[in-house]
C-alpha cells in the first residue's frame, strides 16, 4: 500500500524539498502551507505520517500537532516536526503537544528518508 | 508551481520575497518596535532563509543568517528590545545576506565579519562561528555485546512511536535476541488499550558504539527508562546473571542453589524473580553463548584466504585417495570379521574418510567465472578482427567445477567461441536482411545438473548448414552418400576430423581442427558434447562435465572373473535379463525397457570372456545426453568410492576404458568409458539396422 504523508510547511522550496525525497521514495506526498490548511488536509485524508515545520504563520506547527493530536484518528500517527537549531526547549513544547520526533534543518535527503523509515517502516 | 521546477529556482524567488518580508518588517519596527507580530515576521522570514539556505546550498547564507536569527531570537523572547540600532544594523545584515543570495562569489565576507561584530555590539550577543552540530565520529570498537532493557512511556503508541519498529532498528545493528517482560502488564479490567505496558530485555552483539543504540530511541529517551549495559562475553551461571541483572538477590540465588531444581524454576517458585524475568536471562546466557561460539568460528573466517600451490592440493588429494582405499580395504576385511569392535572402527573411518573427501574435494572447487572473464578479451578481439559487432552475455559465473577441469576447459571454449564469432554470426548486413539487430549476440553460460556441469556456448547466428556437412562429409568418405542419417548424428559430423565447412579458411577457424580436438578434450575430462542448431537462429553447443576427475561414485560390477566401475552419474537403473528376453533378443541386443527400446552390449562378448555366464544376466542401463545403451554383467556387486588412477601410457589408446581404480582387496577395476560404450552401442545397433 502506498503510504501518504503530509508536509506542512510555509517555506514552497522546502515543500518542494520533501516532495521530491518522499515522492522518490515511493511515498505519497501531499502539502500545506501552514497549520490550518494541513489540519483541514489531515481531516479530509488519510494520513500516515505528518512532517510539519514549526514556525509558520496562521497556525504554527505546535497548535497543528496538539490539534492532530485531539482527533481520534491522528493519535498514534507519526507526526515529526522540523527545527532549524537544536533548541531542547522547543522540542520538548513540541514532543509535550504530541510529536513523535524531529529532524534538524538542514538536513540531506537520505537523513529525511531514514526518519520516515524509523516512525513509518519500511 | 510544478513538480519537475528546479528546486534551486524555487528557493531563490522564496528567498527574495522573504528578503522583503524581512526589510518590510524591520522597517515596520523602526516605528512600532513592540509590534509582537512583526518581530515573528521578521523572525520567520530570517529562520526560513536559513533552514533551506543549508539545504539549498548557500552555506555561507545560512551561516551569516544563524547569527542574524540568533540575535533576533532574544528580541521575540523579550530578552532584548528593538532599537534603532538593532534595525539599522540589521537591515545592513539584509543587504549582506541578499548579496549571499544573489552573487555568492562576489561578496566580501570580511564585510560579512564587520556587521556581525556590529550586531554583536549592539545586542550583547556572541555571534562568532556558529556551534557545529556534528558530533566527532566516534571510533567503532569492535563488536560487543549490550544488554539493552527498556520501557517506553505508556502514551508512546499514542505519539506515534511503534515499538516493533523499534526492536527492527535494533535488530539491525545486529545479533538480537529479544525478551519481553510481561510483568508490567495490568490485569485485564484495568488495562488501557492505547497503552504500552510492555518492557523489552535485548540482548544484542554489535560492531556499533553504544551511541547507535541510543539513536535508536532518540525520540523517546527523555521519557523511557532505558539501561544499556555491556555484558560480560563469557557465558555466566543463570544465578550469577540474574543477580548482575538486578532481578534477584544472592541470597535468594543462593538459597535457590541449596536446593537441586533448576535455579530459575526454584526462584520463580519462591516469587523472587518473575518467569519472564528467567526467561530474559536464559535468553540472554543463550545469546552470549552463541555469539562465543560464532567468534570462535569466524576466527579462521578472519584470517581470510591463502594462496596454496596446486601440486600440495594434488597431493593431499593423491594422500586421501589412498585413504579411501586402504579404507575399502578395511571395510573388506571389517565385513568378514566377527569383531564388532573393528566393525565400529571400520564404519568410523569411513565416515571420516568420506566427510575428508568432500572437503579436499570443495577445496580444489573453484567459480568458472575466472575463466568467463578471460573471454571478455577474447570476444572483444574476435569482434575487431572480424570487423562484427559482437556481445558476450555470461551466466553461472558462480558455478564451481574442480580446478583441474576449469584449466583443461579453457582451450575447447576458446574454439567453440571463436566458431560461434566466426562461422555462427553474420556480418551486419546480413544480419539486418534476415531481420536480426546487428549486433551478434554470444551466450556463455554454466550451470549445475546432478553430479555435472553443463557449459553452454551459443549464438543467435545463421546456425550450422546441413546440407553443406553432409556435402563435405561424404567428400571426405564419412559417410556414403546419400546415407539416411538422423539430424542429430549429422551435426555429429563436424566432430570428425578434417570436416570443416567454412567457405574460406580464416585466420581464426576453419581449418577442421577444432571440433574434433574440442571433443576429444572434453572426453578426456569424461565429458560430453552436445551440439544443436536452429537455421536462421543459431547454435548451442553443450559441455557436460563431471565435477570432479579425482574421486567418483562408481557402480562396481562382475563380468567373469573381472570386476569393473561404471560411473554413477550415468547409471539409469539396473534390470535383470530374463532368459525368454535373452533368447529373443539373440540377434538383435534390444531389451525392452518399459515400452522403450534400448540396445544392448554384453560386456562378456566385448571383453571376450571365457567363463561360463552366471545364470541371471543384469543389464545396466546408462545414459549420456539423449542415448541411453544396456550393459550386461554378471553381477551388480554395489555402490563403490571410486579413487580414479589414470591408465599407463601404454594402455592410454585402449579403448572403452577411461581409467582404473583399486579395490579394497587391492585389486585393479578397470573404469568404464561410457560415452564411447554408448556410441559404440549406437553404432553397433546401427548397422545391425542397415544390414
Amino acid at each position: 500500500m502506498v503510504k501518504t504523508i503530509l508536509s506542512v510547511d510555509d517555506s514552497a522550496s522546502m515543500r518542494q524539498m520533501v516532495r521530491l525525497t518522499l515522492s522518490g521514495a515511493g511515498y505519497q506526498v501531499i502539502e500545506a502551507a501552514d497549520g490550518r490548511e494541513g489540519l483541514s488536509k489531515a481531516q479530509a485524508n488519510t494520513v500516515h505520517m505528518v512532517v510539519t515545520d514549526l514556525n509558520m504563520p496562521n497556525m504554527d506547527g505546535l497548535e497543528l500537532i496538539r490539534a492532530l493530536r485531539g482527533e481520534p484518528a491522528y493519535k498514534g500517527v507519526p507526526i515529526i516536526f522540523l527545527t532549524t537549531e537544536s533548541d531542547e526547549a522547543k522540542k520538548k513544547e513540541a514532543k509535550s503537544a504530541g510529536a513523535t520526533g524531529w529532524i534538524t534543518k538542514p538536513f540531506q535527503q537520505d537523513q529525511l528518508l531514514a526518519v520516515v523509515k524509523k516512525v513509518l517502516g519500511a | 508551481m510544478s513538480a519537475t521546477a528546479d528546486p534551486t529556482a524555487i528557493f531563490l524567488s522564496e528567498a527574495q520575497e522573504l528578503m522583503e518580508q524581512l526589510e518590510a518588517a524591520l522597517l515596520d519596527l523602526e516605528r512600532s518596535p513592540e509590534d509582537r507580530a512583526v518581530v515573528d515576521t521578521a523572525f520567520r522570514a530570517l529562520h526560513t532563509i536559513k533552514g533551506s539556505g543549508a539545504m539549498f546550498g548557500f552555506d555561507a547564507l545560512a551561516r551569516f543568517t544563524h547569527l542574524v536569527e540568533t540575535a533576533f531570537d532574544q528580541v521575540r523572547k523579550g530578552a532584548l528590545s528593538v532599537s534603532p540600532a538593532l534595525v539599522g544594523v540589521t537591515l545592513r545584515a539584509a543587504d549582506h545576506m541578499r548579496g549571499l543570495l544573489e552573487r555568492p562569489a562576489e561578496v566580501d565576507a570580511a564585510a560579512g565579519e564587520i556587521i556581525l561584530a556590529e550586531l554583536k555590539q549592539t545586542t550583547g550577543i556572541a555571534t562568532s562561528g556558529a556551534a557545529s552540530h556534528a558530533p566527532a565520529a566516534e571510533e567503532a570498537e569492535g563488536p560487543a555485546t549490550y544488554r539493552v532493557r527498556f520501557r517506553l512511556p505508556a502514551n508512546a503508541l499514542e505519539m506515534g512511536n511503534n515499538p516493533a519498529l523499534l526492536l527492527d532498528e535494533l535488530r539491525a545493528l545486529g545479533e538480537c535476541t529479544v525478551a519481553a517482560l510481561t510483568d508490567p502488564v495490568p490485569p485485564l479490567e484495568e488495562i488501557e488499550p492505547s497503552s504500552c505496558y510492555l518492557a523489552w530485555d535485548v540482548v544484542l552483539t554489535t560492531e556499533q558504539p553504544r551511541s547507535a543504540i541510543e539513536a535508536v530511541f532518540i525520540f523517546v529517551i527523555d521519557d523511557m527508562e532505558l539501561a544499556i549495559e555491556r555484558v560480560r562475553e563469557d557465558p555466566q551461571r543463570l544465578g550469577e546473571l540474574l543477580v548482575e541483572r538486578g532481578d534477584a538477590t544472592p541470597e535468594a540465588v543462593n538459597a535457590a542453589l541449596s536446593r537441586q531444581d533448576p535455579v530459575g524454576a526454584l526462584l520463580v517458585k519462591a516469587g523472587d524473580v518473575t518467569a519472564d524475568r528467567v526467561a530474559s536471562a536464559l535468553a540472554e546466557q543463550d545469546h552470549v553463548r552463541k555469539v562465543g561460539a560464532g567468534a570462535q568460528s569466524a576466527a579462521p573466517k578472519g584470517a581470510d584466504s591463502m594462496r596454496v600451490p596446486a601440486e600440495r592440493l594434488d597431493s593431499l588429494m593423491d594422500g586421501v585417495g589412498e585413504l579411501v582405499i586402504a579404507q575399502a580395504r578395511l571395510k573388506q576385511l571389517a565385513g568378514a570379521s566377527d569383531n564388532l569392535q573393528m566393525k565400529s572402527v571400520a564404519e568410523e573411518i569411513e565416515r571420516l574418510a568420506a566427510g575428508l573427501r568432500d572437503i579436499i574435494m570443495g577445496i580444489r572447487m573453484v567459480p568458472i567465472g575466472s575463466l568467463f572473464g578471460r573471454f571478455r578479451r577474447l570476444v572483444r578481439d574476435l569482434s575487431q578482427d572480424l570487423g562484427k559487432d559482437i556481445a558476450l552475455h555470461t551466466a553461472g559465473e558462480e558455478t564451481e567445477l574442480d580446478k583441474t577441469v576449469i584449466d583443461r576447459l579453457a582451450d575447447p571454449i576458446v574454439h567453440l567461441i571463436r566458431n560461434a564469432a566466426d562461422h555462427g554470426l553474420e556480418d551486419a548486413a546480413e544480419r539486418i536482411a534476415a531481420g536480426k539487430p546487428p549486433q551478434g549476440q554470444v551466450r556463455l553460460s554454466a550451470v549445475h545438473s546432478g553430479s555435472q556441469v553443463l557449459i553452454t556456448i551459443g549464438d543467435d547466428g545463421k546456425g550450422l548448414d546441413r546440407a553443406r556437412i553432409r556435402a563435405k562429409a561424404e567428400a571426405e568418405g564419412l559417410i556414403e552418400p546419400g546415407a539416411k542419417l538422423g539430424d542429430g548424428e549429422l551435426l555429429q559430423m563436424i566432430f570428425q576430423p578434417g570436416l570443416s565447412t567454412a567457405k574460406q579458411v580464416t585466420n581464426l577457424s576453419g581449418r577442421g581442427v577444432g571440433m574434433d580436438v574440442v571433443k576429444r578434450t572434453i572426453e578426456a575430462l569424461r565429458g560430453t558434447v552436445e551440439i544443436a542448431s536452429t537455421p536462421g537462429q543459431g547454435t548451442e553447443v553443450t559441455l557436460r562435465l563431471p565435477l570432479t576427475l579425482a574421486i567418483i561414485d562408481g557402480l562396481l560390477v562382475r563380468v567373469g572373473e573381472g570386476r569393473y566401475v561404471i560411473p554413477l552419474a550415468a547409471v539409469e537403473e539396473c534390470v535383470e535379463l530374463s532368459e525368454a528376453e535373452d533368447g529373443r533378443s539373440k540377434g538383435r541386443s534390444i531389451l525392452n525397457v518399459r515400452g522403450d527400446l534400448v540396445p544392448f552390449l554384453r560386456l562378456r562378448d566385448l571383453f571376450a570372456t571365457g567363463t561360463p555366464p552366471d545364470p541371471y544376466q543384469k543389464v545396466v542401463i546408462v545414459a549420456s545426453g539423449d542415448l541411453r545403451v544396456g550393459l550386461v554383467v554378471d553381477q551388480v556387486i554395489g555402490d563403490h568410492q571410486t579413487v580414479i588412477k589414470s591408465l599407463s601410457k601404454l594402455h592410454a589408446d585402449v579403448e572403452n576404458f577411461s581409467g582404473a581404480t583399486i579395490l579394497g582387496d587391492g585389486s585393479v577395476a578397470l573404469i568404464l568409458d561410457v560415452a564411447r560404450l554408448i556410441s559404440f552401442g549406437q553404432t553397433r545397433e546401427d548397422e545391425l539396422k542397415t544390414a
